[in-house]
């Protein structure tokens, strides 16, 4: 049984659609992703209502997770990393894990073949 | 001077004061969430500015008596404008009419700020605001009715067909282009449109004062204006969803407020001058080709005009032009004229002059506006405050805290 990978991005929610685009032409085709918060090197800004002060480093981003096998984890992250880059902090990162199984709910396929 | 009048002009300009607060949750409704705050002030910015710049000079400019292309100084600072009736009616207070044309001139700039939207740093919409108002519409309101040429020449616009649609729709495009288009703008979709829906019904609602209000009385014109108001909206919503379901397979919510808002601007210059069965044709007919405007048109040539103010105000007051010039009879204003299916092909002509000077006039002095905001003021924000947002960048707060 080849091995499976998940690939979690977490990054800014500006270039998703191009991102989703660019996937699908080097073979992703199943996408889960999530509205998250987050906090790192970016600059904090200021939120001020009537006097009340609000200092926040916290950023929306999007959390994006693919599973892999046959598409190579490689050209995933330079495909991301393409997109993604913009040169300023903030622009996210890129968790690699293994995958112990995957079962398809509607086949009951396992492994790869269930992706 | 008539008290009954007088209520009636002092609640007209009410209702029209209330389109611009309607216009900015229209228009909020329309953009992302990050922006909304943003697109809003647009609105309120408008009512900030333009409100002091009207009673300072800009009626005077646009009103007082001048030559053929701008108004004289005489009424600066409101001198000479009293409770007194003036020349425009003689039945209101002279400063109501003042007031009542304040909510027009406020309403128009803030309508172009929906083809900026979502990408304009907010110290360039103050001074375009500023200057907008000043050279741009202070001068197409005088030609038209403040003793200028077009009105001179015997082109019709009853309420601001020309004055308040072309030239907003018209200046906003130029904006639009001169900005250039968001990064996301493929992919970026309205974030409430019950807002939207809201501040259409606002905008609907307001308009009646907009359009009845300028028969200045209520008289058998004024009504005439009132059944073609909403006759109009009406048929606009037909007009536009069948085309939409024909073509996009669906009718939409947004189509559908959408298709109301194109059915007002194209009635009207209309209004006080056809009848209600003319002010159907029209009505749907600017429902489709403001369809066309917004999906056809604006694809075509690829700018930007991101809440459609071109698409819906510029294209629907260039039909409502021409139609007028189509329409029009004196059997329902005998202050008006006869219009091509009447007999008089010659005010047909006179409207396309009258729509045709507009653009030209709008389109050049806009675009040196905002050439020259451009030398002072960064007008485009940079790619890091788009992505984030205006609302959190430009003006450091939140609408939505979760």
């Amino acid at each position: 049984m080849s091995k499976m990978y998940k690939v979690e991005i977490v990054t800014r929610p500006a270039n998703f659609e191009t991102l989703k685009v660019e996937l699908g032409k080097i073979g992703v085709t199943s996408i889960t992703f999530s509205n998250v918060h987050g906090c790192g090197l970016q600059k904090g800004h200021t939120e001020l209502y009537r006097g009340v002060k609000k200092e926040s480093n916290v950023y929306e981003r999007l959390k994006i997770e693919i599973v892999l096998s046959e598409v190579p984890v490689e050209q995933v992250v330079e495909t991301a990393q393409k997109v993604l880059r913009t040169g300023e902090p903030g622009d996210g990162k890129i968790f690699i894990y293994e995958i112990e199984n995957t079962i398809n709910i509607r086949t009951g396929e396992e492994g790869p073949a269930a992706l | 001077m008539q008290m009954g009048d007088t209520v009636f002009m002092f609640f007209c300009a009410l209702l029209v004061w209330l389109m611009t607060p309607g216009l900015a949750l229209f228009y909020g409704g329309l953009v992302r969430s990050k922006n909304v705050l943003s697109t809003t002030m647009h609105s309120l910015t408008s009512l900030a500015i333009v409100s002091i710049v009207w009673i300072m000079f800009g009626y005077s400019l646009a009103f007082a008596p001048g030559n053929a292309w701008i108004g004289g100084l005489d009424w600066i600072g409101l001198k000479g404008v009293g409770f007194e009736p003036g020349s425009y009616s003689e039945t209101i207070p002279h400063s109501l009419f003042m007031m009542f044309q304040m909510t027009f001139a406020v309403l128009t700039t803030a309508i172009i700020s929906g083809a900026f939207a979502e990408r304009i740093r907010y110290s360039a919409v103050v001074v375009f605001t500023l200057l907008w108002v000043t050279f741009v519409y202070a001068p197409v309101a005088h030609w038209v009715w403040g003793g200028g040429w077009i009105g001179e020449m015997g082109a019709l616009d009853f309420a601001g067909g020309n004055v308040v649609h072309i030239s907003s729709g018209v200046a906003g495009l130029v904006v639009a282009i001169v900005l250039g288009k968001r990064k996301e703008a493929a992919s970026s979709s309205p974030h409430n449109l019950i807002y939207t829906l809201l501040g259409g019904a606002v905008i609907w609602f307001g308009w009646f004062g907009f359009n009845v209000g300028s028969a200045l009385t209520l008289d058998s014109v004024a009504m005439y204006a009132f059944i073609n108001t909403n006759t109009a909206a009406a048929a606009g919503i037909i007009g536009w969803l069948l085309v939409e379901w024909m073509i996009n397979k669906k009718p939409t919510m947004l189509g559908a407020i959408s298709g109301a808002i194109a059915g007002l601007v194209a009635i009207t210059p209309a209004a006080g001058f056809v009848t209600p069965f003319a002010s159907i044709i029209i009505g749907i007919i600017g429902g489709i080709v403001c369809f066309w405007g917004v999906f056809s048109l604006k694809a075509k040539f690829g700018y930007d005009d991101a809440l459609d103010a071109f698409g819906l105000h510029g294209i629907g007051g260039t039909w409502g032009g021409i139609a007028t010039g189509l329409f029009a009879t004196t059997s329902v204003n005998d202050g008006g004229a006869n219009g091509l299916f009447y007999g008089d092909p010659s005010l047909l002509w006179k409207q396309v002059v009258a729509i045709v000077a507009t653009y030209a006039f709008v389109a050049v002095v806009t675009y040196v506006i905002i050439k020259v905001v451009n030398l002072f003021f960064k007008i485009r924000a940079t790619e890091e405050e788009e992505s984030v947002g205006l609302d959190l960048t430009m003006h450091g707060e939140k609408a939505y805290q979760d």
